[in-house]
């Protein structure tokens, strides 16, 4: 590891725009007007469920569809109807994508051969970029030698020894177990920051978008409903579908008025202030319900009984019974272990802003 | 007697039966080969003599050797691309592909030497002249097992990913038909290759119906006039393609990389102890 990628280290990235790209597959439209840019050497995520369109965005950026309409341009050039081959992208799969009669120095050295690199800059590159992700010691093992974090790794490698304009990332992690998953993550933004390559990642899993991007993109049906900091998009949903995709939630029925929504005696304020007044299911997140023992005076109105306690590590998540409805309350475990499952406990809600959905059933909670 | 010790007998029981039951065959054939003009006359290999003395024999050993290097070509030229380019662009077609490959299994060799005359006829090849009339001929028979081979050996690899993985860094379709699928698909093509070369090797009817002298109606001719040579030439035939097969096998093999060749790679090992 003793390797510095000097020449990568000073690169910056380019700009990626997508404009306005639609994708229809057999009448089923997958993308439907997706406009995003993406500035230098940043990292965006774009989150959703599956089908949302995500991968198939990539795949546009990558080249490996055609657009229906609208158009991709990386640093200035307009790459629509240019081949895969001729994009300068870097690309990492979720499926395990190294060539399996190749070592993985020779995964590395074909992209560079291919780009007309000769064999002595090729080989210092390889040993350049396998230093960077900490595999110099397997150059010389094939990917049936390697477990399935290394395979990645390499991947990762390959896809950055061409010097790519752009770097795409098509749910690399989703493969690896977890403890896996959290170390390459982390890994994949270390080498990104340090090369400082554009990056598009994309993810169904939330923890790790929030993880790793600087923006983080939520689509659905083939558009992107909220983009912006992780931050944001966890604190200040800007629709109801980001609120329950990104984190949990729970679906309390109210009473919107005057820029207020009252929750069971609680004022809440709102992420819209703008909102009509009248009848409404407020999306409260779990950390902002806070729980204090049925005896204790600063407890809060709401009384109900634990259900569960769901022990997350440092933190725990507690079920709560109120009679009509379950709330979800998350809590440092300290706090959680003084009420175990079947105490009576009173509930606070924080007045923290929230998300209004009207088109919903007032019913299913959390 | 432990299990295993009973286990080990079973299998070389099976193992002298199987051998007898292959090997049998061919020492009687030898055994005729061998025989001289009556039951009284001494062994004698003249009718192994006669083979290279008949000159339409080695003419037609060099016929039947074209035909097999051409029918495995052309069928890796036709199938694989196109099998390939199913799987990838198409998968749709898969069905239908698999149905038309796998046609000339039902089809008799009569109808097809039928059907075949009048298109040939029609492009205006004279079958007397060319043996690639016979070689389009073999093509067709040899789609079924090629097919179930290639079919294989695509099946074994994730053929969408390393492409895209290989067009993402800057490989146009030939290098990634060239230097990723076929060397991952080594082992199916060899033994599609084989394949064809056994059913080249063996077949006569076609042939003969078509006015072809391969190594089959030559033998079937020889037969007619000598069968102490006929049987020689059988026999003869049956080594030779068996050697020809181990050939193609043991130098098709050699082509897959190895393990420890590449992992002894100085430039890397250094590399690799360096950290």
């Amino acid at each position: 590891m003793s390797t510095t990628p000097t020449e990568t280290r000073s690169r910056s990235g380019v700009e990626v725009r997508l404009e306005d790209l639609r994708k229809v597959y057999s009448g089923v439209t997958a993308l439907d007007g997706l406009s995003l840019t993406i500035g230098q050497g940043e990292l965006v995520a774009l989150l959703g469920p599956s089908g949302c369109g995500k991968t198939t965005a990539l795949r546009l950026v990558a080249g490996l569809e055609e657009a229906n309409g609208g158009r991709v341009v990386i640093g200035g050039q307009d790459v629509t109807n240019l081949g895969a081959n001729k994009r300068q992208i870097g690309m990492v799969f979720q499926a395990y994508s190294l060539f399996p009669h190749m070592t993985a120095a020779q995964n590395l050295e074909f992209g560079m051969q291919l780009h007309k690199v000769d064999v002595e800059e090729r080989r210092r590159r390889a040993l350049e970029m396998l230093d960077l992700v900490g595999l110099s010691p397997h150059a010389n093992k094939y990917a049936s030698q390697m477990s399935g974090g290394q395979q990645q790794r390499v991947a990762l490698a390959r896809a950055l020894a061409i010097q790519p304009k752009v770097l795409l990332l098509d749910e690399p992690l989703s493969a690896l177990d977890a403890r896996v998953r959290a170390r390459l993550r982390d890994e994949i933004r270390r080498v990104q920051l340090e090369v400082g390559i554009t990056t598009l990642f994309v993810t169904h899993d939330q923890e790790e978008a929030l993880a790793i991007a600087d923006r983080v993109g939520v689509m659905n049906k083939g558009r992107i409903e909220q983009l912006g900091p992780p931050t944001a998009i966890y604190s200040r949903p800007a629709t109801p579908f980001v609120a329950e995709f990104v984190g949990l939630t729970n679906r309390l029925s109210g009473n919107v008025r005057n820029g207020e929504v009252e929750v069971r005696g609680a004022r809440l304020p709102l992420v819209k202030p703008d909102t009509a007044d009248g009848p409404a299911i407020a999306l409260i997140r779990p950390e902002a319900v806070s729980l204090a023992s049925d005896g204790d005076a600063s407890g809060g109105p709401l009384v109900g009984t634990v259900i569960a306690v769901s022990f997350l590590g440092a933190t725990s998540r507690v079920t709560v019974d109120l009679g009509d409805v379950v709330v979800l309350a998350q809590m440092p475990t300290s706090q959680a272990s003084d009420n175990p499952a079947g105490s009576r406990v009173r509930l606070t809600l924080r007045p923290d802003p929230v998300l209004i959905a009207r088109d919903e059933k007032p019913a299913a909670e959390a | 007697m432990s299990r295993r010790a009973k286990l080990q007998i079973f299998r070389v029981i099976v193992f002298v039966l199987m051998g007898a039951f292959f090997l049998t065959p061919l020492i009687a054939m030898f055994e005729f080969s061998t025989r001289g003009n009556s039951e009284t006359a001494p062994r004698t290999l003249e009718a192994w003599a006669t083979i290279f003395q008949t000159p339409d024999m080695v003419d037609a050993i060099t016929a039947s050797l074209q035909l097999a290097a051409i029918t495995s070509i052309a069928m890796l030229v036709l199938l694989l691309p196109t099998m390939v380019w199913v799987r990838l662009r198409l998968p749709g077609l898969n069905r239908i592909v698999e149905f038309i490959c796998l046609l000339p299994l039902t089809v008799p060799a009569i109808a097809l030497v039928v059907g075949l005359r009048p298109i040939y006829v029609w492009i205006n090849i004279n079958l007397t002249d060319s043996i690639l009339a016979l070689a389009f001929a073999y093509v067709v028979l040899v789609l079924p097992y090629a097919y179930r081979s290639l079919d294989a050996g695509l099946a074994a690899i994730d053929i969408k990913t390393l492409s895209e993985a290989a067009r993402s860094l800057g490989a146009g379709w030939l290098t990634v038909m060239w230097r990723v699928i076929v060397p991952n698909m080594s082992s199916a093509i060899l033994n599609a290759c084989l394949l064809s070369v056994a059913l080249v090797l063996g077949e006569y009817t076609v042939a003969n119906l078509l006015g072809f002298e391969n190594l089959q109606v030559a033998i079937a001719y020889v037969g007619l006039v000598s069968a102490g040579t006929s049987v020689a030439v059988a026999l003869a035939s049956l080594v030779f393609a068996f050697l020809l097969l181990m050939v193609i096998s043991f130098f098709g093999r050699r082509r897959t990389p190895s393990l420890t060749a590449a992992a002894t790679d100085p430039q890397y090992l250094t590399a690799g102890q360096r950290t």
